[in-house]
């Protein structure tokens, strides 16, 4: 058992898109105050996972609560932030530009933008329009809109995919001091070697959830060398080690 | 709905606006030309160009807006702002208005732009006051936004977008009482014209043409093309989705 309450509590979800079943039967429970590493295969779930988690995504069966409420719940729309895949923020704006936009909506205070621009490290290319920056930057920028205020919950949807290394070590760092503040994040990845750096993993697999603990239990019980084998070892046993 | 939200919506697409002075540019030049066409056209029949010049005043801003603003909301959708901003504190209505007044800031200076090269160095002839031409000229400039921003909704890429503007715009032109005047339409067709907003506001174009003054019935086609705008952003925020599939 696992000290604390629940982040996030799902239970017999079932997620139907364009005809097909990409979630079903899913249930989960999200410990609070920790950094989540949500691992899988591109095509596994993981986005349609985070869309119910955040309550945008259209859901067949099944309850997911957040913060002890329904997703998607108006109170939860200040409290929950979300970062999708793909760079959602305007193009054609500069990156503060974006962010002011961002922090009025969100009701929060204009300095704020100063220091998330700090954090993702794009204070020097604050007034570029987004449609000049290289992906990276154009993620980061997006990355920048869910740090924005004091969100209780954030789940990020491939925060660190191709950033540079060192860029990549500054973020999981930011990640881990916001749980040490009492922020739970949720951050999806396809990088297996990203799995060391969350202090709980889900691993994920056509739909289905494959584990759920710490890195090192993982490794433990699987007896493998790394995450990757993990997941091998964990494929192979058709997730007959599932707890 | 949230003043400050709105607000700052405005502010944001004013500020997309500035950064694209192409598309601006295009938003009010075009209107000009087409309205210099059009005297070109009728050169020689300067009754024709008085009696048809104050509808098309009307038709030309509110077509550039309906296609600007489709494309535009569009655009939101398909980058992927839209499900984050409706992941937000954001009402669906505060998005709305706040593009409504953006582009409503952009149809005031179109119209008016428009009415001046109308009246003044196209020589139009108008029996009303010009200030009822403009007002009424930017109220259908804003109502080809606000039924931009309806359609929008039911569009899933810009070529669906740009498809909706012969759907929805041609049959209220056609409809208008511009080309057959709308009691000699039949009655399927007169009934369906009375339906359409831009017959309303092409009624009360023609109406300044030959009446002194401002008539109750003028104002009561404003105040129905008034209550079109508020119908097309009510409903064009009722099917904005904060779930989708």
């Amino acid at each position: 058992m696992r000290e604390g309450a629940a982040a996030v509590e799902i239970d017999g979800l079932r997620v139907v898109r364009g005809g097909r079943v990409v979630l079903d039967d899913l249930s989960l429970r999200l410990p609070a105050g920790r950094v989540t590493g949500l691992l899988g295969p591109s095509g596994c779930g993981k986005s349609t996972l985070l869309r119910s988690v955040v309550g945008v995504q259209v859901v067949e069966r099944g309850t997911v609560r957040v913060l002890g409420l329904d997703a998607g719940a108006p109170a939860l729309r200040a409290r929950v932030a979300y970062a999708t895949q793909a760079a959602s923020v305007y193009d054609d704006l500069g990156v503060e530009e974006n962010l002011r936009y961002f922090a009025a909506v969100l009701g929060v205070p204009r300095d704020d933008v100063e220091r998330v621009l700090a954090e993702v490290d794009l204070a020097d290319d604050a007034d570029r329009p987004v449609a000049g920056l290289s992906g990276g930057q154009r993620s980061r920028a997006s990355l920048a809109v869910a740090l924005l205020g004091a969100p209780e919950l954030l789940v990020l949807d491939e925060p660190t995919v191709g950033l540079d290394p060192v860029l990549r070590a500054d973020l999981w760092g930011l990640f881990r001091r916001l749980a040490d503040e009492g922020r739970t994040l949720l951050v999806s990845s396809h990088v297996m070697d990203e799995a060391m750096r969350c202090q709980e993993l889900i691993l994920m697999r056509d739909g289905a959830i494959l584990a759920q603990e710490t890195p090192d239990a993982l490794l433990e019980r699987t007896n493998a060398r790394d995450v990757e084998d993990a997941f091998l070892a964990l494929v192979r046993d058709g997730g007959a080690a599932v707890r | 709905m949230s003043p400050t939200r709105t607000a700052a919506t405005t502010r944001r697409v004013v500020d997309q606006l500035r950064r694209d002075p192409r598309t601006v540019a295009l938003l009010l030049v075009v209107p000009l030309a087409l309205l210099w066409l059009l005297e070109l056209v009728f050169d020689a029949q300067p009754a024709t160009f008085d009696r048809i010049g104050p509808a098309l005043l009307a038709l030309f801003p509110f077509v550039v807006m309906f296609l600007v603003t489709s494309v535009t909301t569009l655009r939101e959708r398909t980058s992927g702002t839209l499900e984050r901003l409706l992941s937000m504190p954001l009402g669906r209505l505060d998005l709305l208005v706040g593009y409504l007044v953006a582009f409503g800031l952009v149809a005031v200076v179109q119209a008016a732009l428009a009415s001046a090269l109308m009246l003044g160095l196209l020589g139009l002839d108008v029996d009303g006051p010009a200030w009822l031409l403009v007002l009424v000229a930017v109220v259908d400039a804003i109502l080809g936004c606000a039924l931009g921003l309806f359609v929008s909704a039911f569009a899933r890429t810009e070529f669906q977008a740009v498809q909706f503007m012969p759907a929805v715009v041609l049959p209220q032109f056609l409809l208008c009482g511009l080309l057959v005047p709308r009691d000699e339409l039949g009655t399927v067709l007169e009934a369906i014209s009375w339906a359409l907003p831009l017959s309303y506001a092409v009624d009360a174009m023609q109406r300044i043409t030959v009446e002194t003054g401002v008539s109750a019935r003028t104002l009561v086609d404003l105040a129905v093309v008034c209550v079109a705008i508020a119908l097309s952003v009510g409903l064009g925020a009722a099917t904005l989705r904060r779930r989708t599939a």
